[in-house]
């Protein structure tokens, strides 16, 4: 075991950092000693912004989306499409679908797929809430953008039939080559499903 | 140690940022887990799926570690799983029934039958094969049903039940006062060909019961929604609502 070279609130400091995603304990170390240099323009700010955000976030109870208030900024907003609801699976996808600009709509986050190998059954996902949500008259479509893997799509087909009392038209997103992709490149699965979704020019 | 096998995919879990812990069915391994350096990637995610026939390359240096894999796709079931619900679900049901299998002890009959019926799975022959392959499951685990011959009269025809209790065939004539309380013996599984609907739904409940009472309850587990899901694929009827959670 190495020996400490700071103090035990550096120390501690370095172990937190390290525990973030894309960081390990050497850039951790690095991000550490940035802080600490750069202590009034950068340290505190953040420590502030941190203690802020952990006091006032909030998942809303509309849609399962991050933010700090319920309901969020994306359900409150009127401009968005009333009629159609994107279900995603976690916060992460959201944003995704919200930097592309794809479409104007609301989310549903289901918190997760059905997975039998970590254990996750319908009972852990919002799909109680999905389905009173779809029984609402004016929502006419739910756009399900869950991951192309046999987990995703047996969660979407699972929503599927549970969405065929709601007057509801219930699609998903296209499966097949992505935009720069060269075929040479790809993988059967992908080809294969491209070659079946094909589209008339 | 180092070995090649050819595997069948059971699913993978994210481990750290960049890899993944694959499971594998493999031909002469059994159930086998090992580490796949880049796995979480989107270049290898694909191979990774539930269901792909892959060849798999196991490396470690002792025989007890966990050990890496290097996985290469051969043939990708997956990809079907853009056309339905029955494969899908089928995939997943069948990779959670392999998953009870103790760990790295060869099962090459399951393997081969895995292969077969992941095969099949497009086709109208699905539902059989995947009540054949549940059988199958409990004759490996240990809860074999001896559906040979009637256990009252030792006939082997007409046989149309099958008991609770001991597992064994009984015969139209020797079970018709006890009818209530026998199990309905598919005639697909007593050596017919061809399946009807209701032959489909009394295979499931007779391979679900002693599965259930056997192998899921003393382990504490229940059937997956996969199994319902693809019962009411087959069966041409709707998923009974059972979810109950605000998620989160």
């Amino acid at each position: 075991m190495p020996k400490a070279v700071a103090g035990p609130e550096i120390e501690r400091l370095i172990q937190l950092l390290a525990r973030l995603p894309g960081l390990g304990p050497r850039s951790a170390r690095r991000a550490a000693l940035h802080l600490i240099k750069k202590r009034e323009q950068l340290m505190a700010p953040l420590a502030s912004a941190v203690t802020t955000a952990m006091e006032k976030i909030e998942i809303c109870r509309v849609c399962g989306n991050i933010d700090t208030k319920s309901p969020c900024t994306v359900c409150t907003d009127d401009k968005r499409d009333q009629s159609m609801i994107v279900v995603v699976a976690d916060v992460a996808d959201l944003w995704a679908l919200e930097r592309a600009a794809a479409l104007n709509a609301r989310y549903h986050v289901l918190g997760g797929t059905l997975s039998p190998l970590d254990g996750v059954g319908p009972q852990d996902l919002s799909i109680d809430a999905l389905v009173a949500r779809a029984h609402d008259t004016t929502v006419k479509e739910i756009i399900l953008a869950l991951n192309a893997t046999v987990d995703g799509q047996t969660t979407a087909h699972y929503i599927t039939d549970l969405l065929r009392d709601a007057n509801v038209a219930v699609t998903r997103l296209a499966h097949g080559v992505p935009v720069g992709g060269e075929l040479d490149y790809l993988d059967d699965g992908t080809l294969t499903a491209a070659m079946r979704a094909r589209t008339p020019l | 140690m180092q070995w090649t096998d050819e595997g069948i995919m059971l699913g993978s879990r994210r481990h750290g940022e960049g890899n993944a812990i694959a499971e594998l069915m493999t031909c002469e391994h059994g159930r086998h887990l090992g580490m796949v350096r880049g796995g979480a990637g989107s270049r290898q995610r694909p191979a990774l799926q539930p269901g792909n026939t892959v060849r798999a390359v196991w490396r470690a240096r002792l025989d007890e570690h966990l050990g890496n894999y290097t996985i290469e796709a051969m043939r990708v079931h997956a990809a079907s799983s853009s056309a339905g619900s029955k494969v899908l679900y089928g995939v997943t049901h069948l990779a959670a029934l392999c998953r009870l299998l103790p760990e790295r002890d060869p099962h090459p009959k399951v393997y081969d039958a895995l292969s077969a019926v992941l095969d099949e799975l497009e086709n109208e022959t699905a539902a059989a094969h995947v009540v054949r392959f549940e059988l199958q499951m409990l004759t490996e685990l240990g809860f074999g049903l001896d559906l040979a011959a009637c256990a009252a009269t030792g006939l082997a025809t007409e046989l149309e039940y099958v008991s609770p209790k001991s597992g064994r065939a009984v015969s139209r004539n020797a079970g018709e006062p006890w009818r209530d309380r026998l199990l309905r013996l598919p005639a697909f599984l007593s050596g017919d060909e061809g399946s009807s609907l209701e032959d489909i739904a009394d295979g499931f409940a007779l391979t679900g019961f002693f599965l259930a009472r056997h192998v899921l309850e003393p382990r504490g587990l229940t059937f997956g929604e996969a199994r319902e899901g693809f019962i009411a694929t087959v069966l041409g009827q709707r998923i009974a609502r059972t979810a109950t959670g605000g998620g989160r």
